[in-house]
C-alpha cells in the first residue's frame, strides 16, 4: 500500500485525518466527522439544499476523476422533483495507470466519503448513495463495509439521519476488474449488473442515470473533499487554489523520483517544484526526459514543458490534461516508443469494444507500434499511427476512445525523432520488456 | 436457512447471498459481487456457480455468462492457491514491473495465465492494481505486496508456500 508522505509545500485539507486513526468512528468524529452533514441540516430543510450547492458552486471544486467538470454545477443539474429515485454514487473505481490516490483515501477517512455522500444525497434529495470500489480493492472495501456498518450502529445512516426527518442509506459495491467501468455511465451499467459497457449521452446521469433515476457521480476524492468545504467556507477553499481551480488535490507522483507518494498540494502548484522539490528530483540523479501529468490518457510533456501550474486549464492550455493528478516521471534512461506502446497495450486490452473506432484503433495501433517495437516498422508506420489515433479522436460514444488515442499522439507528435532513429535501428532509451511479455495478446 | 435448497455455497456465504439480492432497488445489482465473492469461496466461477447464481436474481445462465466474460478478475477455470498478479503497467514498468515477472516465472516455473504442477501457486500480468506511488507492486489473491525487489518476492513467495504447509 502507498505510505504516507509530507512535504512542507503540502496544504492539507483531504489529509487531515490522515494517519490518526480516523477509520474509528469515534477518532473520526473527534477530528470534526460528521460536523458538516449537521451544519448542513441546521441550515433548515428549506435552505439546505441551495446552501449545500451554494457552497460547492463557491468553491471552485472541480471533479478529481479527471474531467474536472464543476461540482457544484453537477449538482444543480438534478431535477428538484422526479417521478423516480434519485441518487448519489461514489466511484472508487480508481483504474487510471498512475493513479492511487483514492487507495490511500479509503483506507485513511473513509467516513468522509460516507459524509460527503450523505451531503450530496441532501442537496439533490436522494435517499441512497453507492460507494463503488474496484474489485482489486477488497480491503479497502472492508475498511469501507466497516465504516457504514459503524454509521448504521450510531444511528448516523438509515432513518431520519441527525433528526432531520430524511433517510438515507448506504451500501457498498465491488468491481472485478474493468477498467472501463471507472466511465460514468459504464459504472452504472456495472452497478445495475451488467456488462461495463457506457451510455450514449444525452440524456445525462443528473436527469436519467442509476435505474433511471436522477443521478449525481462523483468521484472518491471529489467526495471527500465536500464535508471539508462546508465546514472551511466554499469561498476558503476556493481560495486556496487558481482562478477556477479551487482548493488542493492529491496528487500521485510515481516513476523515476526519488519521493514517489501521495501528496496534497494546491491547485496550480507548480509542476516542476512536485517533481525536483516535492517528490525528490529525478531518482539516481539522472535527466527528465517527459512527464505524463495526469494519469495514462493525459498526453505527454516533455522535460522542457514543465514549468506550468497544476490545474486544469493550464495543462488543457498545454495541449495536455490535469486528468486524475496522477503524475507518472520519465528518466532518459526511458525509451519513447517502448512506453507508447505498453499504454496502448493497456487501452487496447480494456476497450470494451462497443465502438469500432475504439476497439479497431487500439488494436492496429498496438500491432503497428508492436512491429516497429520489434524492429520490423518503416517510417510510414509514424504517420500511420498518428492517422488510426487521429480517426479516433471524438468518434466513440465515451471517453476512452479519446484517452487512448490523445497520450499516442502526444508521443508520436512530441517524440517524433525518436520514433524516427528507433525505426532506423539508432535505437533510444533502455526497453525493459522482450519478446516474451506478451505483445500479443492472447484474449 | 438459505432460499435456495441444496445451495452449493457454504451457509454463511449462502446466507450472505440471501441478504445480498434484497439489498438493492433492482436485484440483478448484486450479480457482480456475487460472482466474484462466489469466486473466492470456490474458486473459480464454475457452471454450478452460474446457475445458482442465476436462479437467485432471477436470471438467465446467459446473462450471467454474458456479464461474467466481461471482468477479467472473473474465471472459469480454477487458479492457484495463491493467485501471483504483478503490474506491469506504467508506473510499475519504470520501476522494475517486468524484471518482478520475469523473476516470479522463473521462481515458480510458470509462464503467465499458468498454474504450478502442485496447483499452489498461479501467475498473472495485470494492468494497474493502484499502488502506482509504492511501485513495483503486486497482489496475491488480494493482499497488496508492493516497494518490491527480487530478493523481497522470493521472501513473499516463501512466507505463501510455508503457509500452505500448515
Amino acid at each position: 500500500m502507498p505510505r504516507l508522505v509530507s512535504h512542507p509545500d503540502e496544504v492539507i485539507v483531504l489529509k487531515r485525518r490522515f494517519g490518526q486513526d480516523a477509520t474509528n468512528i469515534d477518532r473520526y468524529i473527534a477530528l470534526d466527522g460528521y460536523a458538516a452533514v449537521q451544519k448542513a441540516i441546521a441550515q433548515g430543510a428549506e435552505a439546505m439544499p441551495g446552501w449545500i450547492i451554494d457552497t460547492m458552486k463557491a468553491s471552485g471544486l472541480r471533479g478529481r476523476g479527471g474531467a474536472g467538470f464543476p461540482t457544484g454545477m453537477k449538482w444543480s443539474f438534478v431535477p428538484k422533483t422526479s417521478a423516480k429515485p434519485k441518487y448519489v454514487l461514489v466511484n472508487g473505481d480508481e483504474s487510471e495507470p498512475g493513479t492511487c490516490k483514492d487507495h490511500v483515501l479509503f483506507r485513511e477517512d473513509p467516513h468522509a466519503i460516507i459524509e460527503g455522500a450523505m451531503i450530496a444525497g441532501l442537496a439533490i434529495g436522494a435517499k441512497m448513495g453507492f460507494i463503488y470500489l474496484r474489485g482489486e480493492y477488497r480491503y479497502l472495501l472492508n475498511i469501507m463495509e466497516r465504516a457504514v456498518a459503524d454509521a448504521y450502529a450510531r444511528g448516523f445512516l438509515g432513518k431520519n439521519i441527525f433528526g432531520s426527518g430524511i433517510d438515507f442509506d448506504i451500501i457498498t459495491q465491488t468491481g472485478a476488474g474493468a477498467y472501463e467501468v471507472g466511465e460514468e455511465s459504464a459504472l452504472m451499467e456495472s452497478l445495475e449488473g451488467k456488462r461495463g459497457v457506457p451510455r450514449i449521452r444525452p440524456p445525462f446521469p443528473a436527469v436519467v442515470g442509476l435505474y433511471g433515476g436522477p443521478t449525481i457521480i462523483n468521484n472518491a476524492e471529489t467526495i471527500a473533499n465536500v464535508p471539508h468545504i462546508l465546514l472551511m467556507g466554499g469561498e476558503a477553499y476556493a481560495r486556496l487554489g487558481t482562478e477556477r481551480n479551487g482548493g488542493t488535490r492529491l496528487f500521485g507522483i510515481s516513476g523515476h523520483v526519488e519521493r514517489p507518494g501521495v501528496y496534497e498540494l494546491p491547485m496550480g502548484y507548480p509542476l516542476r517544484k512536485a517533481i525536483y522539490e516535492v517528490a525528490g528530483g529525478i531518482r539516481g540523479g539522472k535527466e527528465l526526459k517527459a512527464v505524463v501529468p495526469g494519469g495514462a490518457s493525459c498526453p505527454v510533456l516533455r522535460a522542457d514543458e514543465i514549468d506550468i501550474g497544476l490545474d486544469f486549464d493550464q495543462l488543457a492550455k498545454a495541449g495536455s490534461m490535469l486528468g486524475s493528478g496522477g503524475i507518472v516521471v520519465l528518466d532518459e534512461t526511458v525509451s519513447i516508443v517502448e512506453f507508447a506502446l505498453r499504454i496502448i497495450k493497456f487501452y487496447q486490452h480494456e476497450s470494451c469494444g462497443w465502438c469500432i473506432p475504439c476497439r479497431e484503433g487500439t488494436d492496429w495501433i498496438k500491432k503497428t507500434l508492436t512491429r516497429v517495437y520489434e524492429g520490423g516498422g518503416a517510417q510510414k508506420d509514424i504517420d500511420t499511427v498518428q492517422y488510426i489515433a487521429e480517426n479516433m479522436m471524438g468518434r466513440t460514444f465515451c471517453p476512452f476512445g479519446d484517452a487512448a488515442a490523445m497520450p499516442t499522439l502526444g508521443f508520436v507528435k512530441k517524440f517524433r525523432k525518436e520514433f524516427e532513429e528507433y525505426i532506423e535501428g539508432t535505437k533510444a532509451g533502455t526497453p525493459v520488456m522482450t519478446k516474451e511479455h506478451d505483445l500479443v495478446e492472447i484474449l | 436457512m438459505s432460499t435456495i435448497a441444496n445451495s452449493i455455497f457454504s451457509p454463511e456465504l449462502a446466507a450472505r447471498f440471501d441478504k445480498l439480492a434484497t439489498i438493492y432497488p433492482v436485484k440483478r445489482s448484486a450479480l457482480v459481487p456475487m460472482l466474484l465473492y462466489a469466486q473466492d469461496e470456490v474458486g473459480y466461477v464454475s457452471e454450478a456457480v452460474i446457475q445458482e447464481v442465476a436462479q437467485r436474481l432471477d436470471l438467465t445462465d446467459l446473462d450471467v455468462r454474458s456479464v461474467l466474460s466481461y471482468y477479467s478478475m472473473l474465471r472459469t477455470k480454477p487458479a492457484g492457491k495463491f493467485n501471483v498478479q504483478v503490474c506491469t503497467n506504467i508506473s510499475c514498468m519504470l520501476r522494475g514491473g517486468y524484471e518482478i515477472l520475469d523473476h516470479c516465472k522463473r521462481r515458480l516455473g510458470i509462464e503467465n495465465k499458468q498454474t504450478t504442477a502442485d496447483g499452489q501457486f498461479s501467475l498473472e500480468e495485470v494492468e494497474c492494481i493502484g499502488d502506482c506511488c509504492a511501485a513495483p507492486a503486486m497482489q496475491v489473491n488480494y493482499d497488496f505486496h508492493d516497494e518490491l525487489t527480487t530478493a523481497k518476492v522470493d521472501e513473499i513467495l516463501n512466507e505463501y508456500a510455508a503457509k500452505d504447509g500448515k
